[in-house]
Parts: C-alpha cells; sequence; structure tokens
C-alpha cells in the first residue's frame, strides 16, 4: 500500500525503490536485447499464462458469473431462463431480514475497529520496550489467529454454553450474578461474539503494530529523551502520529474480513439460531437464502451486493483513510 | 495493495533474531523494567492461551467430571479420549484429506505464484502492471462472496466431492496474497546477479532455475506455509464442495463430530485439539518467517 512508515523511507526510494520501478531490464542490457523480443514474450507467456488462467477462472470468472446469475430465478442445475431483471435485487434490498444481517455486518466492522484498533496499539506500544521473553510473547498471542476457526467455534462454544466453563469459572469467582446464556441471549449474543472475534485477531493486529513500531527510527527517540520528554509523552508525540500508516493499512484488512465473516456466527450459532440471536451476518444470509433455499441465482445476487458493498466501503477507506498514504504511489506507480 | 516498498522479508523477517538493538541503549537490555508491563503482557497471554488450554486439557477429563465442574481440572487423567480417536479411521482419514489438500495447494500456490510473480519482477513489457493489478484487485474477492458461484463452475467440471474440486480454487485464490508477498523480494535479487548469469552464458529461464528458486527459498518458504495452514484452516469451500465423510477434510470433520457426538464433551475436545495440532506445531516450527512475512507484506 505505502512505504510511509518513518523517514528513512525517502532514502530507501532513492536507493532501492526508484530504479527498480521500471523493472529489473529498463535500460535493457546489450546481451537482453540480442535475445530478441519474440524469445521474451514466449518466456512471459509461458511463465504467466498457467497462473493467469487459473486465477481468471475461479477468482474472477465466479464473480461475474454471480453477475450474471444475479439476473435470473435459477435452481442450480439446467441453463438458466427465468430472467427475473432487477428483481432479485429489488427482494434483496426490501427484505427486512436482509436490512438486519448489514446492521449486524457494519456494527461488527465498526466494533472490530473501536475495539480491537486501540487495544492493539496500546499493547503494541508496551510490549515494544525492552522486555524478556519477547519473542515467546509474539508466539503466543499469534495462537489465536493460527487456529482454525472451526476449532475456535466449536471450544468457544462449549465454554460459553449456560453449563459450560466459562459461568462455572464465574461462580468460583464469586461472580454468580454475571452468570448468563451467552450464546442465545440476544442482547448478549453480538457481544459474546464480538469478544471471541477480538480474541482471535488482536493478536494479528498487535503483531502488524509490532512490525510498524520497529521501522521507526530510534533516533526520534533518543532526541526526545535527551529533551526530557516522558516515555507516555513520546508515545503519543511520537509513536503514534508515525504508526498512522500501519494502523490505517490494519484497518482496511479489518474491514474486508468483518464485512464477509461466516465460519465463526455459522459454527457457534447455526444459519438459524443466528438469526434470533442478533448474530447472523450478510454471508449467513447468503449461504441460507442462497444454497440452502436451492435458490442459485439469488444467492449469487446477494454474493454481487455483498461485494458491491465491501467494495464501496473499501474505496471510500482508500479515498478517505488511506489517500496521504497512497499519495505518491500513484504517481511512482504501484510497480 | 501494492508491495513496492523495500524487500519486506529481510527488512523484517531478521529481526527477530536480532532483538538486542533495540529501542534505547545496550545497557538497557539487561534490566528487567517495569513490572506492571509483564503483568499486562502476562495478562494478554493467559487471556489467549487459556481457551487453547480448555480444549486440549479438556480431552483429559470424563463427561463426568465436565458436567461436574465444567471449569475444573482433570482428576484423574484420563487418556481414553485421545487414544479412541487416535485409533479411529475417521479421523486419519480425515487427516489425510487435510495433508493433501493443504500439501498440493501450497505446491501449486508457490509453483505458480512464483512464476508470475517473476515475470513481474524481472521483465519488462507493456502490461506488466496491469497483470500486477489484476492480481492485487483479487484481494477483493474474498472466497466467500465467491462461493456460491464457484460451486457451480466445480459442478460443471465435474469435481463435487472429490479433493481437486477444493484444491484448484485454493491455488487460485492464493495467488493474490503470493504474488504480493513474492514480487519485491523478487525484485530485490541484485541485478548484476542475472548479469552475471548472462555472461556466463545462463538463458533467463536458465537463470529463473538457478539462480532465482534458491535465492528466493525463505520468501518461498513463508508463503508455502501461509498457503498450508489458510488451507489446513479452511471451512466455506470444503463446506460446498465435500458432500461425502470420506472426503472431508479436518475443520469439517470436527464439525460433523461435534454434532454427531454432542453429548460425548470429553470426546470431541480430544477430536478438537488434535486437529489443531498440526497447524499449531507447523506454526510454532516456521513462527519467524510467518510472522516476519506477514508483517513484511503489509508494510508493503
Amino acid at each position: 500500500m505505502s512505504d510511509t512508515l518513518g523517514t528513512d523511507t525517502a532514502t530507501d526510494r532513492q536507493s532501492q525503490g526508484t530504479p527498480e520501478v521500471g523493472g529489473a531490464a529498463k535500460p535493457a542490457p546489450p546481451a537482453v536485447r540480442r535475445r530478441g523480443r519474440a524469445k521474451m514474450r514466449l518466456e512471459i507467456a509461458v511463465l504467466s499464462g498457467p497462473p493467469i488462467l487459473v486465477f481468471v477462472a475461479f477468482v474472477i470468472f465466479p464473480v461475474v458469473l454471480a453477475a450474471y446469475y444475479g439476473f435470473y430465478r435459477w435452481q442450480g442445475y439446467g441453463p438458466a431462463t427465468e430472467w427475473v431483471g432487477l428483481n432479485n435485487y429489488r427482494l434483496i434490498l426490501t427484505d427486512p431480514a436482509f436490512q438486519q444481517v448489514l446492521w449486524h455486518s457494519l456494527l461488527i466492522m465498526g466494533l472490530s475497529l473501536a475495539i480491537q484498533g486501540p487495544l492493539a496499539i496500546f499493547l503494541a506500544i508496551l510490549l515494544n520496550q525492552n522486555i524478556r521473553g519477547r519473542s515467546v510473547i509474539r508466539v503466543l498471542i499469534f495462537v489465536p489467529f493460527i487456529i482454525s476457526e472451526v476449532i475456535v467455534g466449536t471450544g468457544w462454544g462449549l465454554m460459553l454454553q449456560s453449563n459450560g466453563a466459562a459461568n462455572d469459572l464465574l461462580g468460583h469467582l464469586g461472580l454468580g450474578s454475571l452468570r448468563n446464556d451467552w450464546i442465545a441471549d440476544p442482547k448478549l449474543a453480538i457481544w459474546t461474539l464480538m469478544a471471541i472475534i477480538s480474541w482471535k485477531y488482536v493478536g494479528f493486529a498487535v503483531i502488524l503494530m509490532l512490525a510498524g513500531l520497529q521501522s521507526i527510527p530510534d533516533e526520534l527517540f533518543e532526541a526526545a529523551q535527551i529533551d526530557g520528554a516522558s516515555y507516555w509523552q513520546i508515545q503519543r508525540r511520537i509513536t503514534l502520529p508515525l504508526l498512522g500508516p500501519t494502523v490505517r493499512i490494519w484497518g482496511l484488512l479489518s474491514i474486508i474480513g468483518s464485512l464477509q465473516l461466516f465460519d465463526l456466527v455459522f459454527i457457534i450459532w447455526g444459519q438459524y439460531v443466528s438469526g434470533t440471536a442478533g448474530t447472523s451476518t450478510m454471508a449467513i444470509y447468503m449461504v441460507a437464502q442462497g444454497r440452502s433455499a436451492g435458490q442459485f441465482g439469488y444467492g449469487s445476487a446477494v454474493a454481487v451486493v455483498m461485494f458491491l458493498i465491501s467494495f464501496i466501503v473499501a474505496l471510500l477507506y482508500q479515498r478517505l483513510v488511506l489517500r496521504r498514504d497512497l499519495r505518491g504511489a500513484v504517481t511512482e506507480g504501484v510497480i | 495493495m501494492s508491495a513496492r516498498t523495500v524487500d519486506p522479508w529481510f527488512s523484517s523477517a531478521a529481526e527477530p533474531n536480532a532483538p538486542v538493538n533495540r529501542r534505547g541503549s545496550g545497557e538497557k537490555a539487561a534490566k528487567w523494567g517495569n513490572p506492571v508491563t509483564y503483568f499486562i503482557a502476562l495478562l494478554f497471554i493467559a487471556v489467549c492461551i487459556a481457551p487453547v488450554l480448555y480444549i486440549v486439557i479438556g480431552g483429559f477429563r470424563t463427561n463426568s467430571q465436565i458436567t461436574d465442574s465444567p471449569a475444573g481440572l482433570p482428576h484423574p487423567w484420563v487418556v481414553s479420549n485421545y487414544s479412541n480417536v487416535l485409533k479411529s479411521n475417521t479421523f486419519w482419514g480425515e487427516f489425510a484429506n487435510s495433508l493433501i489438500v493443504g500439501v498440493a495447494s501450497a505446491l501449486g500456490i508457490v509453483i505458480l505464484g512464483l512464476m508470475v510473480s517473476f515475470v513481474i519482477a524481472r521483465y519488462d513489457f507493456k502490461l506488466k502492471s496491469a497483470m500486477y493489478s489484476l492480481f492485487a484487485a483479487g484481494l477483493m474477492f474474498p472466497l466467500v462472496i465467491a462461493i456460491t458461484p464457484l460451486y457451480i463452475i466445480i459442478k460443471d467440471l465435474g469435481l463435487i466431492d472429490s479433493l481437486p474440486g477444493v484444491i484448484i480454487p485454493q491455488i487460485a485464490f492464493g495467488l493474490p496474497t503470493t504474488v504480493i508477498i513474492l514480487v519485491p523480494f523478487l525484485r530485490a535479487i541484485p541485478k548484476e546477479i542475472e548479469e552475471a548469469a548472462t555472461i556466463d552464458g545462463a538463458s533467463r529461464l536458465g537463470f529463473f532455475f538457478r539462480m532465482v528458486m534458491p535465492l528466493s527459498l525463505p520468501g518461498v518458504v513463508t508463503v508455502g506455509i501461509l498457503a498450508f495452514i489458510g488451507s489446513w484452516n479452511n471451512y466455506v469451500l470444503p463446506l460446498y464442495i465435500l458432500n461425502t465423510e470420506a472426503n472431508f477434510t479436518l475443520p469439517l470433520g470436527v464439525q460433523a463430530f461435534s454434532s454427531q457426538h454432542s453429548v460425548d464433551t470429553a470426546k470431541v475436545l480430544a477430536f478438537t485439539s488434535l486437529a489443531m495440532l498440526p497447524a499449531l506445531i507447523f506454526f510454532s516450527i516456521f513462527q519467524k518467517r510467518i510472522v516476519g512475512g506477514l508483517t513484511g507484506a503489509v508494510k508493503g
């Protein structure tokens, strides 16, 4: 996205970026030129042909196909013949159930940013000090991110049952009044989900922030120290502003991830309970209304709507939030 | 998503190895620092690890122990849950499927990703940046969104309920991240090496096989491990593609097992912890590369 992770990158850009931006063979060495363009084209075709074919066939084409089937009422077999125009889209946008899952998805997106962001920045700054066992800490906080969502869902689902370990533990701690039906109670369920999401993904955010912190040159901190700034003053005046680009990129990743959340909700709540518990997401709606109901045309239309929403949100985010990180990136060429 | 930074692999991956020259001066490294910091760090780690320990330790208990005291420790420790799972053909069948899918996906992603990244990084031609943008745009097409039409395509290809039906789309969806990690990495190989190889009579393809492959090995390993773990954990795609239990991968297996044995919590916990173990072991062996590679990719 950008490399504005510190003041030292300006020199990097000069020494490394610019000569390479034009490609390795910009002023083509004589030997290369002699070999001829035809041979080079052949090499390019042989090397990039298969990956592009696989990528277009299984990533780009399905999305195009979804746009096509979205205009049909179609059960998933035989050719799609029953053209319904924009009817699927009209149904989706007026369906109260969809409005509900859209709201849940946006809520999850907002809460993920609001909870994980500050927490990860705080923990990263804390862990970026010279403390013992840093590498062990790094590994341990990354563990939840490595475990599959199915396993996370199964484990948390068992722990949070009304007669599960979480309530039992609260009882032992003398907090029996806090015992709750964490999963089925519609008032609590979304917060339970947010707790599990934060648990699973905050380690990833901390690791990113730590990497961002390490690219801030030490000289800045030393200078501030000499000027008599306190530890937390340094963090507020120097670290936070310079960590900005990392935080903003993490934000984009978090947004895209939140908007397509499926596995965790599907495993813990299932497609029916999630509706009453208030945790169903757009992807849950897509699967329930699409494949499970045998309406592949409608499911495809939901996929298109999901894609457009993610795309618009990501685009807005890029324009409004990432703009300053991207400045220069366009003119210098993304590649 | 661009990745035009300075060589993310070397800069970030090397860091975990060399924590000496960090913040502050060398004399500080010997000190223990603020106890509050340790307290918060330990608290954070405890929160991260406790649910994992609950699953692993719960597998050593009996169902009556779990019912009597859901948050207690095993007393006595029983290994029968684990040994039963380890003796079952279901577990090993699903384990083998996950392994086949994971290795094949990782190999496919690495080979195809390396090919196209090499072209983007080391050739100069008009459509180069369009090619990069094509793959970078792939990040905006998450698997979940494409799953319905993907299912139809796989069905039309006759690959439903077969492992290749999971492997091929996983390779395709793994390519964007791979390209974004590998391109800056390949571009960082000094031009002098290529020129020297040319002078010595190597063709560009010869250079690719003799020099690029070995030199980019660390980046390739990162990408391969990420691909393997991603595949090991993938749920949506197998859920759509695989129907019969003989073809299930472990995530599907865990879900099927926990609904079949919903009253046998201890056995479910044992099955679940055995299913996550390979990914965890894999991660702890290669953690430096994974953490380094990921941070490098996002920095870019």
